[in-house]
């Protein structure tokens, strides 16, 4: 089968500090994985790999049977955990912007959504509350036919209501032969849509499982696995 | 989200019992056709993948069948439909006689309290 996304020994270095030490994973064709781990244990570095934000000290990184590069990039969709976009624009601009900029990005899809969750296209985002801004990168993120959609932290600021339908919006939108990795806090409001989860401990694998043979396994949910593991 | 999981049990069982639930309680009727594993994820809000292990796993139980192109249908051997809503609820009733044991009724006691109830009430 081939991979949409594989990392092999992978090991992220920042002066003395250890981000990532010998990671190996895979995400197959049609997945969603949750990427889980308390604060600091590397989540967002490792989504930056594959996205060519950092470069690994060792170890190699492919994408589709890419190396990270210009190409790879077309066929992720990334949402970073920071707000990247000017505050001086409109919601409609920001769209042209990202019509404009990817090839497949399909702008019908994103004014759906908007019109869902209620957010006006003419609104500058500026004027936005934090959670909606959330809710506008996000929607950004999942109009692009992508093949890998890597999620930072997506629904943190976002109320339960809307996490409902943006989860739906996950499960509906991505493409069958896509796949998508999520970095996440709130496991047992995403529990249910993961097939595998990787659970990351100071830059370390500690676990890799699906979630199912999770539940068989331990009789918890992943939630309660993680708040076990990672007990302070 | 329309549908609760306990913890600690896998989800696709889960899934599987409710879909079980949902053709021996008669919302999907006998050689009817179900929704699309999407759809029934999305309704659902699971992952489409744990849906499908769900129906194949009803599959290989022969409750449901599939059709090369036009989808999933429920069984229309309504006595294998009859056995199954037997046999679940005789399990409802045994959990509920260890139940009421652990809480000190035996079985006349139980059986009393229940006749006892059905006089009072119509259920």
């Amino acid at each position: 089968m081939n991979r949409i996304l594989e990392y092999s020994h992978v090991t992220k270095q920042f002066g003395s500090l250890c981000a990532l030490q010998d990671v190996s994973l895979t995400v197959e064709p049609g997945h969603i994985v949750g990427l889980l781990g308390p604060n600091g244990s590397g989540k967002t570095t490792l989504l930056k790999i594959a996205s060519g934000l950092l470069v690994p000290t060792s170890g190699t990184v492919s994408i589709c049977g890419l190396p990270v590069g210009p190409e790879s990039k077309s066929r992720i969709s990334y949402l970073p955990d920071k707000n990247y976009l000017s505050d001086w624009m409109k919601v409609s601009q920001i769209i042209d912007l990202f019509h404009d900029f990817y090839l497949n990005f399909d702008r019908n899809k994103a004014y759906e959504m908007l019109q869902r969750l209620d957010i006006s296209p003419k609104q500058k985002l500026k004027t936005l509350s934090k959670g909606t801004r959330e809710k506008v990168q996000l929607i950004l993120v999942m109009s692009r036919n992508a093949d890998l959609y890597l999620l930072d932290e997506p629904i943190g600021g976002v109320d339960p209501a809307a996490r409902d339908y943006i989860l739906q919006t996950i499960l509906t939108n991505y493409n069958e032969q896509g796949s998508i990795l999520i970095s996440t806090h709130l496991i047992s409001d995403v529990e249910q849509v993961l097939d595998q989860v990787i659970f990351l401990k100071n830059g370390v694998i500690t676990l890799q499982s699906s979630v199912d043979d999770i539940r068989a396994q331990y009789e918890k949910s992943v939630d309660e696995l993680f708040r076990e593991v990672f007990q302070c | 989200m329309s549908w609760h999981f306990d913890n600690g049990r896998p989800i696709y069982t889960q899934l599987l019992e409710r879909v079980r639930f949902l053709i021996i309680s008669g919302q999907y009727p006998p050689g009817s056709k179900l929704p699309s594993v999407r759809d029934l994820a999305s309704e659902a809000s699971v992952n489409p993948n744990t849906m499908q292990r769900a129906l194949a796993e009803l599959e290989r139980s022969r409750l449901i069948c599939s059709h090369r192109t036009t989808g999933r249908f429920v069984t229309e051997d309504e006595e294998m439909i009859h056995e199954m809503k037997e046999s679940m609820g005789r399990e409802k009733i045994l959990t509920f006689f260890h139940e009421m044991k652990q809480m000190g009724y035996d079985r006349d006691q139980t059986t009393a309290l229940i006749e006892k109830i059905l006089k009072e009430k119509t259920i």
